[in-house]
């Protein structure tokens, strides 16, 4: 069997319902920071837990299959 | 006498504190932010209508920016009470999944929770509706319940520890206006925690008529959102929930059935 070179090197999350690849290694702050999202301005669940701590972004490295939701305040009755 | 010569008094200075869960909130009226027709028109509207609560939904950010619809780029959090819903949540288990999303935003701990159970009328699913009130309620949100009209369900949401019950003067952005009146009048006769009619408002005089059955407040977005003017509807809404609200508290006239005249029948000429 052969070393999965793919995998090495990229990892494919799936963000709001879509997988999109990322350098292998990559943090969620590193996911917000490639979406030029605001940390404020949102709020991220990982595998179904809220991450209620935002500090701990950078160090929550992600993986192949994670399931992340970023979700924010919209306009609503 | 001197109260003849007092110059008229604002409304809130003849009305009660409004307070919910021991907040003291400077407006019975309460808003949504959704449907208006752009961002602009939403803010000019809100603060035509001297909200201080205003609700938003929670939903996914739109990965690909094709718009900005961040509510919070637009509405200035430190102006408002911000008080996410759970509309669009059709089982309980999610419903709680959204509150606690919306908390850990970390604004408030406050929601209000809408579990619905029919689609075509958006109308509350009881059961469910019990249950993530008991849920939310024991983590420690001031869950405000959107509910039907029914008395029986009212007090098993106050019994779940909800912080204040909702109910619908009709179905959700139907704007047909106050439809049982009797229902909503003995909710809040029967009730402790305050009362606070939410959604189906169409027009001013649908407030004003709602705010006379003696509720605490009124929760609208629609009636604002999809008026031709907001701004001006908002203005008419802030009116007419102060003067039902100062009827309800002034105390009406008996009504009968026959004419009793205003001028003394003594003192006619001959």
């Amino acid at each position: 069997m052969s070393d999965i070179t793919v995998s090495s090197t990229t990892i494919t999350p799936v963000v709001n319902g879509e997988a999109r690849s990322l350098s292998a290694g990559s943090t969620m702050g590193d996911l917000l920071r490639t979406l030029a999202l605001d940390p404020q301005l949102v709020v991220v669940e990982h595998n179904r837990t809220i991450l209620r701590d935002r500090a701990q972004y950078d160090a929550l490295r992600l993986a192949t299959g994670d399931t992340i939701e970023i979700v924010h305040f919209v306009g609503g009755g | 006498m001197t109260t003849l010569l007092s110059p008229a008094r604002p409304a809130e200075a003849l009305d009660t504190p409004f307070i919910i869960a021991g907040r003291e909130f400077r407006s019975r009226l309460l808003v949504g932010t959704g449907k208006y027709a752009s961002n602009d028109a939403m803010i000019h509207a809100i603060d035509a209508s001297g909200a201080e609560v205003v609700t938003v939904a929670v939903r996914r950010v739109n990965l690909d920016r094709t718009r900005e619809e961040g509510i919070l780029y637009h509405l200035d959090p430190s102006r408002f009470f911000l008080l996410a819903n759970t509309a669009g949540c059709y089982a309980a288990d999610d419903a709680v999944r959204y509150a606690r999303l919306a908390r850990a935003a970390g604004f408030n701990e406050w929601v209000k929770l809408e579990v619905i159970g029919d689609q075509e009328t958006l109308l509350p699913d009881t059961a469910g509706l019990l249950e993530a009130t008991r849920t939310l309620a024991a983590e420690g949100f001031k869950v405000m319940a959107y509910s039907n009209d029914d008395l029986v369900t009212a007090l098993r949401l106050e019994d779940a520890g909800a912080v204040a019950v909702m109910p619908l003067a009709s179905p959700i952005g139907s704007g047909l206006g106050l439809l049982n009146e009797f229902s909503i009048r003995t909710i809040k006769h029967r009730l402790s925690v305050p009362v606070i009619v939410d959604a189906g408002v169409g027009t001013a005089s649908d407030a004003c008529l709602t705010m006379e059955q003696g509720v605490d407040g009124i929760l609208m977005n629609t009636a604002l959102a999809a008026a031709s003017d907001p701004v001006r509807m908002a203005t008419a809404m802030r009116s007419a929930v102060d003067a039902g609200r100062l009827a309800y508290l002034a105390g009406r006239m008996p009504r009968r059935e026959v004419a009793v005249p205003s001028s003394p029948m003594e003192g006619l000429l001959e």
